[in-house]
């Protein structure tokens, strides 16, 4: 052991003892939750540069938090995006539908009628908001809690339906997991499941956009947890190196699965701060403010349409339910967070904005969510009758081997016919009924 | 025009044109440049530089900056933005320097390029074809020596794809960029410039000796899926690919074996008619690669000749890859499945 030099120990050495720093959210179950050490700045305070600036004047701008709506429900500031109260009550009206839907699903998912659902709860306007501020064929390069941009786009949702229950009328044949939407008509991209993927993809459609002279941009949406992903790194920089006029979305909604956002790194700085170390312009948006959102997304979408380049935005959030039906949040964290949430509810916020500025109140608010209730629950009747999973109604055999190429090799062929011999076999007569 | 035409038309020419495997992929590249304006060349060094084989020489200067472009030294960078370039509408064809090196953009092209048109029911496609040159037999150490083709052919939706001769190396990479799907095309590194029958002490044979080293000019496609027969024989089949093909047949013509030995170009889709057809008649079948052997394709082919040639089999399938070792550097030769460890083979079988 002579020659072996000694490890482990720093005893009998002056040499300063190490020690692992192993992140710890503040608050787990059972604990009272207290967010005054976040400091959530004045709405209107955040200066607004201009859209054309260098990356690095947005340097303040990545860990102040943009806000425009005050506890007074009034927008203040430079960032006030001035949208007509016809606008916002459309804003309101997808906020209201993503809600009903999500609810009506999870019941569903619970009722067995599906395998898997995830709902966005409080993370409406990170979606809505910011898919309100592109153009309609811009195109999106979601994560997975984004169905707000379907719906604001007008996917139908007996579409949604049929795709979470895995139907005979799923436009994607039921090969995909519940929610991983695709939607080419409403330059929607193709949801993967594995996480971070859709970034560095949404700054190369970006590239060809600006390879062609085309005016499209893209958009992409990544969960905070997920950018310690190399797809993420590779995308920022991809994106910096040629200008892409792309926007990084960072939904920072403080939990991935039961992960705090520690884990990504959000004890030692922002994410909307490593835009800086790119080049690229970063925002830190507080995602519960749908103006804001929206504001922040315009100013990315009018520089990246001016070829000025890419922006990295930090939507400062609250995942106020679980990750998906598949987790429960109780056993990781504290059910207070969400209450004593500092930036509250962006529904609620927007609602009492409308009802500030004159142009809503509580009872057409009220006949607004039953009505969205109501197209849900008509969807679904009509989604069901293509039947749910795991009850038969799904696309025939042969669809499984179809499209893994363009036309289908002898080895698919073979394999196909063993799958219709396995169904002739198990069902001799036909399948019952 | 076909196969036979082109190369006829070229040999009636006067003296035939005749290129090396690096030209005639940098001819491959130059025409469907010019002939399809959503092809997109882009990787590490290839740009002003041609790459370092120098595959793309030239191609930026003649077609422009955001046709053919450099990329940061990120594999998953390259093979991410393609599948996104390829949801456009463009049609890339990312280089990889190094098949060592296409690890980083393993999940981008399996779980992402692989299987786009699956998820979307066919909204979304990936026509892209990842170049990459592969293999060992030029002192790279290892990790610029490896033939990682089984992890493309174990996963659904992906074609692989491996030349073996210039010729055949411009028209299979034509097909595959025009193909809809993702391709992965491993260029044989080992006889970019030159044959190599696998005496590595011997000088290499150029290129302009070898009778598919003559390539037409212009447009022509070899299709995928499709196996060449390098030559007819009656004393076995051989099933080879890239490197292992020139191998495998020098070795059977010192050897005085008349062997049937097939070039397969294209590993998956497999051209299993040509495969059973040829062990039908043969009755023995020896399967050669470069790659490491467990779990090897060799493992397939020798499954799949076992399933359904196995009433024509006179004698065991015999397996001649590399050893299961990282490619070594100093001892590159005693890895490599040369003359030694394939002509043991051969005797083995013939003796049966």
């Amino acid at each position: 052991m002579a020659d072996t030099p000694e490890t482990g120990s720093a005893q009998g050495s002056n040499k300063p003892v190490l020690s692992l720093h192993v992140p710890e959210p503040k608050y787990r179950p059972g604990d009272t939750a207290d967010f005054s050490y976040l400091a959530i700045t004045e709405a209107g305070a955040q200066a607004r540069p201009d859209e054309a600036c260098h990356a690095s004047e947005t340097a303040a701008l990545t860990q102040d938090l943009i806000r425009v709506l005050g506890d007074d429900n009034i927008a203040h500031g430079p960032w006030d995006p001035k949208l007509d109260p016809e606008t916002l009550r459309q804003m309101l009206r997808h906020f209201a539908m993503v809600r009903a839907f999500d609810a009506r699903m999870y019941r569903g998912q619970r009722q067995g009628k599906t395998s898997f659902y995830m709902k966005c709860t409080g993370e409406e306007a990170t979606s809505i908001s910011a898919a309100m501020a592109l153009a309609s064929d811009d195109m999106v390069f979601p994560s997975y809690r984004q169905q707000g941009i379907l719906i604001m786009r007008g996917y139908p949702l007996v579409e949604m339906i049929n795709q979470i229950y895995s139907n005979r009328g799923d436009k994607l044949k039921g090969r995909q997991l519940p929610i991983m939407y695709s939607s080419r008509e409403h330059s929607f991209f193709s949801i993967s499941g594995n996480l971070a993927t859709q970034n560095p993809q949404a700054v190369g459609w970006a590239m060809a956009s600006a390879i062609k002279g085309d005016s499209r941009i893209a958009a992409t949406w990544v969960g905070e947890g997920s950018t310690a992903e190399g797809d993420f790194h590779s995308a920022c920089t991809f994106a910096a190196v040629y200008n892409a006029p792309v926007i990084i979305n960072v939904v920072n909604n403080q939990w991935a699965i039961s992960s705090f956002s520690g884990f990504a790194g959000a004890e030692r700085t922002t994410f909307a701060a490593r835009a800086l170390g790119y080049g690229i312009a970063g925002l830190r948006v507080d995602g519960n403010d749908p103006l804001a959102v929206y504001a922040a997304e315009r100013w990315a979408a009018n520089r990246a349409r001016a070829n000025c380049g890419p922006t990295l935005i930090e939507h400062f959030t609250y995942r106020a339910e679980g990750h998906s039906t598949s987790d429960d949040p109780s056993a990781y964290r504290s059910a207070h967070e969400e209450e004593e949430w500092p930036l509250g509810d962006p529904v609620n916020r927007l609602k009492k904005h409308l009802i500030a500025l004159g142009e809503w109140d509580e009872d057409r608010q009220a006949a607004m969510d039953v009505e969205c209730a109501e197209n849900v629950k008509a969807a679904t009747k009509e989604a069901e009758k293509n039947g749910i999973l795991g009850h038969g109604l799904h696309h025939p055999f042969h669809t499984m081997f179809e499209d893994v190429f363009e036309t289908l090799p002898w080895h698919l062929e073979e394999q196909a016919a063993q799958a219709i011999h396995e169904r002739e076999v198990k069902w001799p007569e036909g399948r019952p009924k | 025009m076909s196969t036979k035409e082109a190369k006829d038309a070229a040999m009636t020419q006067g003296e035939p044109r005749r290129l090396n495997m690096i030209e005639a992929i940098n001819d491959a590249l130059d025409i469907m440049l010019a002939r399809d304006p959503d092809v997109i060349l882009l990787g590490e060094d290839i740009g002003y530089f041609g790459g370092v084989f120098r595959a793309t020489a030239g191609l930026q200067e003649k077609h422009g900056k955001t046709r053919v472009f450099d990329t940061p030294i990120s594999e998953c960078g390259i093979i991410g933005v393609a599948v996104g370039m390829g949801a456009y509408g463009l049609r890339p064809v990312p280089e990889i320097q190094f098949a060592d090196y296409i690890y980083p953009g393993l999940d981008q092209l399996i779980s992402e390029a692989a299987r786009l048109r699956y998820r979307s029911a066919g909204e979304y496609i990936a026509p892209m074809t990842v170049r990459s040159p592969f293999g060992g037999g030029i002192f790279g150490g290892q990790t610029h020596s490896q033939s990682p083709e089984a992890l493309f052919t174990h996963v659904a939706g992906l074609t692989t794809v491996i030349p073996s001769t210039p010729y055949d190396a411009k028209g299979l990479l034509i097909s595959a960029i025009e193909d809809n799907d993702p391709v992965i095309f491993f260029e044989p590194k080992r006889i970019y410039n030159g044959t190599f029958t696998g005496y590595y002490d011997k000088p290499v044979e150029p290129w302009k000796k070898h009778r598919d080293s003559v390539v037409p000019e212009g447009y022509y496609t070899v299709p995928l899926g499709k196996a060449r027969m390098v030559r007819e024989g009656e004393a076995l089949t051989v099933l080879a690919y890239g490197t292992m093909v020139h191998v495998a047949e020098a070795v059977c013509a010192e050897k005085g074996v008349d062997a049937e030995i097939l070039d397969l170009r294209t590993l998956v889709p497999l051209d299993i008619e040509a495969i059973e057809k040829s062990v039908a008649k043969t009755g023995k079948c020896m399967v050669v690669h470069e790659a490491t052997r467990t779990s090897g394709f060799g493992a397939e082919l020798s499954a799949l000749v076992q399933e359904r040639c196995f009433y024509h089999l006179e004698a065991p399938i015999e397996r001649v890859t590399g050893f299961d070792t990282p490619y070594p550097h100093s001892l590159e030769w005693a890895y490599f499945p040369g003359p030694v460890r394939i002509g043991e083979a051969l005797d083995k079988l013939l003796s049966e």
